[in-house]
Parts: C-alpha cells; structure tokens; sequence
C-alpha cells in the first residue's frame, strides 16, 4: 500500500491506522414494484445489489480511486461514506471511529465536518438562488466555525485557494463558467476544514483542458492541506494521473485493487486489461483498440454463484460460471479471478 | 470593498426577492411591448385592488349604513338613461342603494375571501406538498389519498355541508358571523390540493439535485433545507398556482353567494349583487344584475391574465 508512513507522529495517531476503513460494505435496493402490484403480476421480489460486499482501506494523505462502467455501484460508495445512503450490511470507520449502525449515528454527526463530497455535475450541486459566499459560507455556519466579519474572510481566503476572485462572491452560480462553479463546489467542500473528501467524478462534466486544471488543484490542495481523497471515475486517464491505489469495480465488486503503478503497469484481470486499453496513447497512434464485447449487465438479480463478468470475459472457463472469484493476492496486487489464480492467462 | 461585504452579509430572502423582482420586472417591460392585453389586465387587477383596499373612501355612498338610504332614490336607472342621477352613476337597486359603491364593496369582499382563502391553501398546501415531497414513503402515499378524496368534493359541497349543519346548529346571528370564515375554509379546502401536489412533484425531483444533497453531507436540518434551498427553488410554479387560484376562488365565492350559501345578504359581493338583481333582469332592470355581472368578469379575467402572465415570466425557459 503506498502509505507515507513518515507523515504521521506515531505519538499522536498509530502509523498504521487508516483514515477510512471499510469492511464488506454492501447497498442493496428493491428494484421490485410494491407487493400488491408485484403479486398481480406474479413477479417475484428482486434487489438491486449497487454495492455487494467491498472493503478497502484509505491512508492518510492518499488518494483511493473507484473505476468501473457506470452503473457500476461506485458513486453509491462515495454516497454511503458521507452518509447519504444508509449501508445494507458492512461497516465504514472513520478515524478508528465506527460511523455506521443506529448506535454510531451521533459518532457520525460528530464527524460529519471532516468529510466532504464533491460532486460531478457543478451545476446541480450549487443552489441556483444562494450567492457564492452564501454558498461557500453554508458549511462554516453550519458547524458554527465563524460569524460575521471572520465568516466574510473565511469565504474570501476559500475563493482565493480555489483559484476564484474573492469578489465573485456576490455573484450567482449561473454567472460562471462549469470550471469555475466546480471550483466553488471544492471551495465549499474545503470550508469546514475537512481531512477527506469523496471527489464523485468531479472532472467528468468538464472540457478536457478545464479538467487537467480541477485536477491539479485538487492534487494541489492535497499536499497543501494533508487531504485524503476517495475519487470516483470512470475515466482510466484520469484516475491514473491522480491516485495512489486504485480500485477496479464490476457489478458491486471490486475486481482488482492495487497501486497506480502497479496497476498500470501490469494489470492482472481481465477487466482492469480491456479498460486500460481505452486509454488513448499518443506515441501509438492508429492502433487498433479491441473494444470491450457486450455491455455491463444489470446489476439487478444477479447470480452470487459466477465471475459477474464472464460473460464478457475471453477467458471464462467453467468454473468461472460455477463459482464467485473472491479477492486474493496476486503478486503486490488483489484480484478477483480464477483465471489469474491458475495462471491460465498468458 | 465594504460596500461587498455589506452585501455578502445579505439575507437569503432579499436575495430572493431580488432575483424575483428582477424578473418580474423584465417580464414587465417584455410585455408591454409584445401585449397590450396584459398591460389591460394588469392595470385592471391593480384598479381592482385599490378599489377594495380603499373601498370605504373611494365609494360615494355608504351601502351598510341603512340611515343613508332613501327609498324614493329606488330602482333609478344609470344617469346616461332617462332618469338617471349623478348621484347614482351605475343606478340603484329596488332599496335605493348605490349599485356603484355596491360593487365597489362588492368587489371588496370577493377579493378579500378568496384572497385569505387562497393564502390558506398555499400555506397549507406548501407544508404538506413539502412534507411529502421530502419524506415520501407511506406517508406521503396517506396524505396524497386524502388530497385526492378531498379533490372529489367540489367547494359548493363543502359549503353546503358545513351550511346546513350551521342552519341546525346555532342562531341566525351567529350563522351570519360565521357565514365569511366559512366561505373561506371552504374554498381554500378546495384549493390546497392542486398546490400540494405541485410543491409535492417539484420538491421531489429538487431534493435528488445536489446542491440539496450537499446541504444533507453537512447534516444541515430538513426543515432548514426544505424552507432555505427547495422552497426558493420551487416557489414560481406555487406563486401561478396561487394566482390563477383567486381567478377561480373569485368565480366560486360568487356562485356560493349566488346561490344564498355564501356572504349573508347585509355584506354585498359581486355574487349576492348579481343574485338580487336577477330577480328584476325580466321587470326591465337590467343594471341592477348586469353591472356586477360585468364587474365580476372583468376582475375573473384579468387575475387570469396575470396568472398567465406571471407563468410565462417566471418560466426560466421563456424568459
């Protein structure tokens, strides 16, 4: 795991104790019509699994990525970690401490200034009514940090640290460009002063050049602020450029989970294979691309006894269609694939 | 840069109603040039609330004072036709009442019972159409049933079902005490349903948005989410609503009053008016029913005109 493991005071806070900790974290929904409809229609009940059974670990100051196809389930997990969706099973701690269950609700409340989520569509996620500075201004009132006077300079020096003319404040979102309202969003998200935030596909609405720049001022803020980030894509260039550990999702799994490097280099599943090779590559231009055959199935009632993804895969053999793969070490990774674990993939 | 922060530290609702303001101003000056119908309505709506607001001013008789009433001044035609007097512009009725300060009155009180009435319906459908919105679930599924049997009974019947208890149940004075506020529970019974269903829809696909869910990450209270972010957002669709809503509870009033359930007799509307006068429409006095009539088409019509108006206006796709 790429931790710096200089970077904390083994005084204050154990070294080897991850910010965010989560243990098979599963969220399911009811995809079937109420009861009285779905008995007339002699439909049986059905679920939605979104996130079926995943667990990972977030250092300090590092940033974990969730790539896979939408649908996926990976902007459920950024919604279950801040807590807009309560968790079907599985347990989320945040500095050591325990944030899901009924017990740990007040535990969450508690800790609900130290996470932030910024969101991919800027536009919706700024209040088309509220001022900027009102806007920026929400969470430092929320959390009772400042009043009046220090609350102004507050939002200033935000607007300032996102790149923003502190006197955009007094104008309304739609004034703005998408660059500059996601800029906004991460002023907000930094206003409560934060240790982590879930970034859900921040860059995805963006044009390409606006998207290197939001990038470069979230990895900027890291360093400056000692952020831990859980970023969510779909997009393989993206993710590669920003994160430590990356995480590749299929159907509510994880089906490989290594480090950038690692991952880039030699991607051991088939799935984490075929996504990096939608990555353009300038110094090989006119190469043909296989594309991935089929698309992502629905998530809703899938079998728990197969690989989810042998349909699509070239090298599903019979016990891929027999047996769930679970996540095992392959190599300095984890991957979730018969086929790796008996080697037959060349 | 005082002057920015001073107007940093600006409240969320001048903030709001600025925008608003704005808007409604463009859309004003849009249509003066595209319309001149809705120029008309607008000035006419106005005219017909300075003339309620400063009825007891503006009316040249007193049509509650009985002292001032003089018999042989009965059923005296418009003062254009033979027997008219300038006293009496729009003529009188058979007790030699004013009929112009009549529907002065009249007016009076049909703008202030379906005003208070459709401002009843809009707070009370704003809360439930909020609740539902935002908790959704059995509840909402309860609430929405309720408003939808309460949908089936027309105002008339509401009414007369409450009317006819009263008649049994307490003193002719009292019944006319009550008659006004009952009026208005009637109407504004008939009237939340349709904003609550609006507010209930709209609020729903708001608090999906994200800047709703971001308001939720910071643990900030419903109650403080649905009044400061959703309701500014949906507020334009509630304020046609409304609007369109006194059209119609202008329209109901009368026929209530029209047919003797509504305002009691000693308290002109334009509805009572119309009702008296109808009794003499064949005996050839004709101004004693048309006025009001015409009164009461004109004020309908021209609140409809500016409810489509503010419609197009507040349509941010329109405007």
């Amino acid at each position: 795991m790429a931790m710096g493991e200089g970077e904390c005071t083994p005084a204050t806070k154990p070294v080897n104790r991850p910010l965010i900790r989560v243990r098979d974290l599963a969220c399911h929904f009811v995809a079937s019509p109420p009861p009285l409809i779905r008995l007339l229609q002699r439909r049986r009940r059905s679920l939605l699994k979104a996130v079926d059974g995943v667990s990972f670990d977030i250092a300090r100051g590092t940033t974990f990525s969730v790539v896979g196809e939408s649908g996926c389930g990976k902007s459920t997990i950024a919604r279950l970690l801040v807590g807009l969706l309560p968790p079907t099973r599985g347990r989320i701690e945040f500095d050591g401490v325990d944030i899901t269950g009924d017990r740990a609700r007040r535990n969450a409340r508690a800790l609900r200034r130290r996470m932030q989520i910024i969101f991919q569509d800027a536009t919706a996620s700024l209040d088309p009514r509220w001022r900027v500075s009102a806007i920026v201004g929400e969470p430092i009132r929320a959390f009772r940090l400042a009043d009046g006077h220090e609350r102004t300079e507050r939002v200033s020096t935000l607007l300032s640290a996102v790149g923003l003319d502190p006197n955009d404040g007094n104008r309304y979102p739609h004034q703005f460009s998408s660059g500059q309202r996601q800029r906004v969003s991460i002023a907000r998200a930094l206003a409560g002063n934060p240790d982590f935030i879930v970034c859900d596909e921040p860059t995805s609405s963006l044009d390409v050049s606006v998207q290197a720049q939001i990038l470069n001022l979230l990895k900027d803020l890291q360093t400056r602020l000692g952020l831990t980030y859980l970023f969510i894509s779909h997009n393989m260039a993206v993710v590669s450029y920003v994160s430590d550990e990356i995480a590749v999702m299929y159907l509510g799994r994880f089906c490989e989970v290594a480090a950038t490097q690692e991952l880039l280099r030699s991607p051991r599943h088939p799935y984490t294979r075929m996504l990096l090779e939608t990555i353009p590559d300038i110094d090989a231009p006119g190469v043909r691309r296989p594309p991935i055959g089929g698309e992502a199935p629905s998530a809703i009632d899938t079998p728990s006894d197969c690989c989810a993804f042998h349909p699509r895969c070239p090298f599903a053999d019979d016990r891929c269609r027999r047996e769930r793969p679970a996540l095992r070490p392959a190599g300095p990774a984890q991957v979730a694939c018969h086929a790796v674990e008996e080697n037959r993939i060349g | 840069m005082a002057n920015a922060r001073t107007r940093i530290a600006g409240g969320t609702r001048t903030r709001f109603s600025a925008h608003l303001g704005r808007r409604l101003v463009r859309g004003c000056a849009d249509q003066l040039i595209d319309s001149p119908a809705t120029v008309v309505a607008l000035l006419l709506a106005f005219g017909f609330c300075t003339m309620a607001v400063f009825a007891p001013w503006l009316a040249p008789h007193d049509t509650s004072d009985v002292g001032t009433l003089d018999l042989m001044q009965a059923l005296r035609p418009p003062v254009w036709l033979e027997g008219g007097d300038w006293a009496y512009l729009l003529g009188t009725d058979d007790q030699g009442r004013d009929m112009l300060s009549g529907i002065i009155f009249g007016a009076r009180t049909s703008l202030l019972v379906s005003g208070v009435a459709v401002l009843l319906a809009t707070l009370l459908g704003t809360a439930v159409g909020l609740f539902c919105g935002w908790v959704g679930g059995r509840p909402d599924a309860v609430l929405m049933r309720i408003a939808e049997v309460q949908l089936s009974f027309p105002a008339i019947l509401i009414v007369l079902l409450i009317d006819g208890l009263g008649r049994t149940a307490v003193s002719t004075d009292l019944h006319n005490v009550a008659a006004v506020p009952v009026l208005i529970i009637a109407i504004a019974l008939s009237n939340w349903v349709q904003i609550a269903r609006t507010v209930r829809g709209s609020s729903m696909a708001e608090k999906n948005k994200e800047y709703v869910q971001a308001a939720r990450v910071l643990g900030i209270h419903p109650a403080a989410i649905l009044l400061r972010h959703i309701l500014p957002n949906i507020f334009a669709p509630v304020l046609v609503i409304a609007t369109l809503g006194i059209a119609g509870a202008i329209l109901t009033e009368a026929t209530l009053s029209f047919l003797g359930v509504g305002v009691p007799p000693t308290q002109p509307s334009l509805g009572t008016l119309i009702r008296f006068g109808n009794n003499f429409l064949i005996s050839g006095e004709w101004w004693m029913t048309v006025f009001p009539g015409l009164a009461l088409v004109l004020l309908a019509l021209s609140v409809n005109i500016v409810g489509d108006w503010l419609r197009d206006v507040l349509n941010p796709k329109l405007s």
